[in-house]
Order: structure tokens, then C-alpha cells, then sequence
């Protein structure tokens, strides 16, 4: 290796701090979406799911139903569908299954080598760039019916607010002020939250409302899994605010689902 | 064309060694010790925001000392062997052993095939976790040499005074406050000066913490830290 090569990629490369880059160069055969084989027939991928996230006054919440389907069967009942990106975001995921859950892993990693090589967190965002930078590269897997469409919220630390953001298969990113759903039963969702959302609301009443909103969805939607009060399993919630990524416990989210659906078949409302 | 002096073999090493040697020495030293909660690591180091001890992995860290952009190479080579390892394996599968050995063999080739070696020695610090496993420390040396140390360890400038000193004082089990208020004391054991909070850059592995142990100690805590010893010490 000649000096100049040696050197050369010192101050060109602008994705020193960066993972992908690292995996790109070392292990590309690691990457998501590296190799897609050309599918003589493409088979229904899963994405059944709910995933959506609220703004209210310390932050976000982020909540997703529990299920994931394979066509017309329940594949899982228990998947975890919110995932913590860094100590003050988190991502959750909608579409192929597989494919979604790895670039979750991908995007954890991601956020913190650049923490650990740069020494600072990246911006939130620049988090949500780096998303939608990988959500493009999945763009020949979304083609053949592996579709990832994450959605990614935060706490901005030099806004002092909680931020989201949804994607498109092609990686477009577009900010949402107040709330968003994506997957299946978003369509439901975003309808409940729409009468439900209110400017500032305290954590338990954005609580309330995103479950009220997950439960519409699982009413509407055959892909979204409700609470399933025989075995116990109930959406996962999640709250991100100044102090960080934090679970919402489930004996609460038990309580309030409890107590939504004893209003409902007591009034009949929403029913 | 000139013919190239010969140099015997032996002597080269030998200058090679007495070069990288004499440019660590220059540096300020760096201590570790472990404690009741996990593994300490205090560093004489004035600047706040130019690093010598850093988070490689859950619960393994670095420090080097010598040669700021050659350490700061070592170091982030290391968190991409650690990433690349935890991403495709699992997160338990990297081990501060795996990567003490990188270190050796990349510093080992460095000292025999380059013309200027390293002046840089580095240290990596596992945590065992809580139901007993033992904590790991390794350094290595500008030549590659690799030492398995054990309740503490020394580098940079006066080392060999310092180790002397913590072979002396070092207890088991110590709490962070005694363990930091000693690692300070060893640090300044060749110099006749005090060391405020301002001159450290001090970080732990605290096996108590949840998945990524380490830990910065800021400089109000530090403060404190210090002080609290200082106030709970008896005698002379």
C-alpha cells in the first residue's frame, strides 16, 4: 500500500463515525437487503401491525400491538414492535417482519458507534436522516413485497421537545407534529387519534389516548392484535422525554386497558 | 547507489525500543483499579474534551496513554472490531480478551515492520458481571507485549513508582470514593503537587449498571467524590 492510498480516505471519507460504512466495507455480506434473490413469485409478506407514536407536553409516546401474522394465521403473539434506538429515541416497526426487526438492530448500532467514536450523540435530526439513508438501501427488498416503513420519534434536546417522523419505501422522511400511526390498522388509528389528540396532554392522558387509538385499530384492522386479556399480553408502551427511553409498566397499561374496555361495553361507546 | 549501512537486528530493536519508551514517558500516567462495583480508571488529563479513557462495549473500556492520534487510531479500531463482533455474533460475545490480542499483534507489526513504532500503551478493562465472574485487564505495550494485570494497574511516565505504590495500598472491595481518592494518590506519588478534580478525567465500569457499563464521572461528582474521602479519612 502506497502512502497516498494509505492516506487518501483519511479526509474524504465523511463516514468515519459510521457503522453501515464500517459493515459496508468489512462485512457487506452482513448488511440488510445486500442480496435479494429475484422472486419467480412473490409470497405475502407479513406486515400485519400497528405501530404509532403521540406528542405530548415532556415528550413522546410510542405504543405498538403485540401480534404478527403470516398471511391468515397469528405468527406471534408476543413481538415487540417499539425498539430503543439510543437513550433518547426509539424506533417501531411496520412491514416484513425480518427484514424490519434487523434494521432496527442495524440502526441501534448504528447510533451508538457514532456516540461512542464522536464521543457526542448525533442529533435527532440526524438519527432520522440515517433511517431514511437505510430505508432507501432497502429499496430492491421493498420491490419484491419486502416493504420496511418504520416510524421514529424522539426527544430533540435543542428544541426541548418531543419530535416523530414517518418514511416512505423510498426512504422519504416526513415530519409529523402531533402524532402518526403506521402499518395495517394505521388508517384506524390515526382516525382515532385524530378526535382524541389535544395540544399539550399529561402523560397519562396521551397514555389513554394512544391506547383508546391501538384498541381502535385492533377493532378494525384482522392484522393488529388487541389486549388479550386471557393470556395476558398487552400493547407495549413506551415514553421518551428529557430523562430518556423509559417502559411504560405493564400492570399500567393492563389497568388503563382494563378500564377502556369496561367504559366501552358499559356505554356501547365505540363499540 | 549508496549501500545501506548495515544494522544489526538486535540493535534496532533495541532503538526502537528506547524511542517509543522515551516518548511515553514524556506523557502523564493512568491508573486503574478495581473496586467494590467494578473497575476504576483515573487519568492525569487536563483537557476536558480530548479523551484518554473511553467506552469500547458493554462492559469493556479503553485507555491508552503516549501519543494522542495514535492511541485515538487504536481506539476507534477497537469499537469496530467490537461493533462489527456484537452485530454479527451476539452482545455477549465480545470479550476484552479478543480484543487485547488485536491490540498485541497490530502493535507487534507495527514494531517490527515500520520504521517508527508506536509510542503508545493501551489498556483494556473488562467487567465480570454480577454473580462472581472476575474482572479482566489487559495491557499492551508499544512492542506488542501483552500483561494480564490484576486489582490494578499502572501506565505512562512513572509507572513503575506508582505500581510499587499501589502493590503497597491496594485492598479489595474498596467503595468508588476510597478507590478514587487512592488512584489519585497514586498518581501523584513521583510529583510533589496536588491534583484537583480539574486535572483528572476519571470513568468507571460499574457492573451495577444495566447493559453498557461505563460510565463518565462528571466533575461536580468527582468533587464530591474526592471530597467525601478526604472527610471520612483518619489519622495523619
Amino acid at each position: 500500500m502506497t502512502d497516498g492510498e494509505r492516506w487518501r480516505s483519511l479526509f474524504n471519507d465523511y463516514s468515519n463515525s459510521s457503522f453501515l460504512e464500517v459493515l459496508r466495507r468489512e462485512s457487506p455480506h452482513l448488511i440488510p437487503g445486500h442480496e435479494v434473490p429475484a422472486a419467480a413469485e412473490v409470497r405475502e409478506p407479513v406486515h400485519g401491525t400497528t405501530v404509532l407514536s403521540v406528542r405530548y407536553r415532556d415528550g413522546v409516546i410510542m405504543a405498538g400491538d403485540r401480534q404478527a401474522t403470516a398471511g391468515y394465521q397469528v405468527a406471534s403473539r408476543r413481538i415487540e414492535k417499539i425498539f430503543k434506538s439510543d437513550e433518547l429515541s426509539g424506533v417501531g416497526i411496520a412491514g416484513a417482519a425480518g427484514p424490519a426487526m434487523e434494521m432496527a438492530k442495524l440502526f441501534q448500532t448504528e447510533l451508538e458507534h457514532y456516540e461512542k467514536v464522536e464521543g457526542e450523540n448525533l442529533s435527532l435530526e440526524g438519527k432520522a436522516n440515517r433511517l431514511s439513508q437505510m430505508i432507501r438501501m432497502n429499496l430492491p427488498a421493498a420491490m419484491q413485497g419486502l416493504v420496511v416503513v418504520p416510524i421514529f420519534a424522539g426527544f430533540d434536546e435543542k428544541a426541548g421537545l418531543g419530535r416523530l417522523f414517518k418514511y416512505d419505501i423510498t426512504g422519504g422522511r416526513y415530519e409529523e407534529t402531533n402524532f402518526d400511526a403506521q402499518g395495517s390498522g394505521s388508517k384506524d388509528a390515526r382516525d382515532s387519534l385524530k378526535k382524541l389528540w389535544k395540544r399539550d396532554m399529561s402523560r397519562d392522558e396521551a397514555l389513554r389516548v394512544s391506547l383508546e387509538a391501538l384498541i381502535d385499530a385492533a377493532d378494525e384492522d384482522v392484522g393488529t392484535g388487541g389486549p388479550d386479556l386471557v393470556r395476558g399480553i398487552f400493547p407495549s408502551v413506551k415514553t421518551i422525554t428529557r430523562s430518556g427511553f423509559g417502559d411504560v409498566p405493564e400492570e399500567e397499561v393492563k389497568g388503563l386497558c382494563e378500564a377502556i374496555l369496561g367504559e366501552r361495553s358499559r356505554t356501547g361507546n365505540g363499540a | 547507489m549508496p549501500l545501506p549501512y548495515y544494522v544489526s537486528p538486535e540493535q534496532m530493536m533495541k532503538d526502537k525500543a528506547e524511542y517509543a519508551r522515551k516518548g511515553i514517558s514524556r506523557g502523564r500516567s493512568l491508573v486503574t483499579l478495581e473496586y467494590g462495583d467494578g473497575i476504576l480508571l483515573v487519568a492525569e488529563n487536563p483537557s476536558t474534551l480530548l479523551h484518554k479513557i473511553s467506552e469500547i462495549y458493554d462492559r469493556i473500556a479503553f485507555a491508552g496513554v503516549g501519543k494522542y492520534n495514535e492511541f485515538e487510531n487504536l481506539r476507534i479500531a477497537g469499537i469496530r472490531h467490537a461493533d462489527v463482533k456484537g452485530y454479527s455474533y451476539s452482545r455477549g460475545d465480545v470479550t476484552a480478551k479478543a480484543l487485547a490480542n488485536a491490540y498485541s499483534q497490530a502493535l507487534g507489526n507495527i514494531f517490527t515492520q515500520d520504521i517508527k513504532p508506536f509510542e503508545v500503551e493501551v489498556l483494556v478493562a473488562e467487567v465480570g458481571d454480577a454473580n462472581g465472574a472476575r474482572n479482566e485487564i489487559y495491557h499492551i505495550l508499544y512492542d506488542g507485549t501483552i500483561e494480564d494485570e490484576r486489582n490494578y494497574a499502572a501506565m505512562g511516565g512513572q509507572s513503575d513508582e506508582i505500581r510499587r505504590f499501589l502493590k503497597d495500598h491496594h485492598k479489595e472491595g474498596m467503595p468508588l470514593d476510597e478507590a478514587l481518592q487512592l488512584g489519585v494518590r497514586a498518581l501523584t506519588v513521583t510529583q510533589n503537587k496536588t491534583l484537583t478534580e480539574k486535572d483528572l478525567e476519571v470513568a468507571v465500569l460499574d457492573r451495577t449498571k444495566a447493559r453498557r457499563k461505563f460510565r463518565r464521572i462528571p466533575l461536580e461528582a468527582l468533587g464530591q467524590l474526592l471530597g467525601t474521602a478526604r472527610l471520612g479519612r483518619t489519622g495523619p
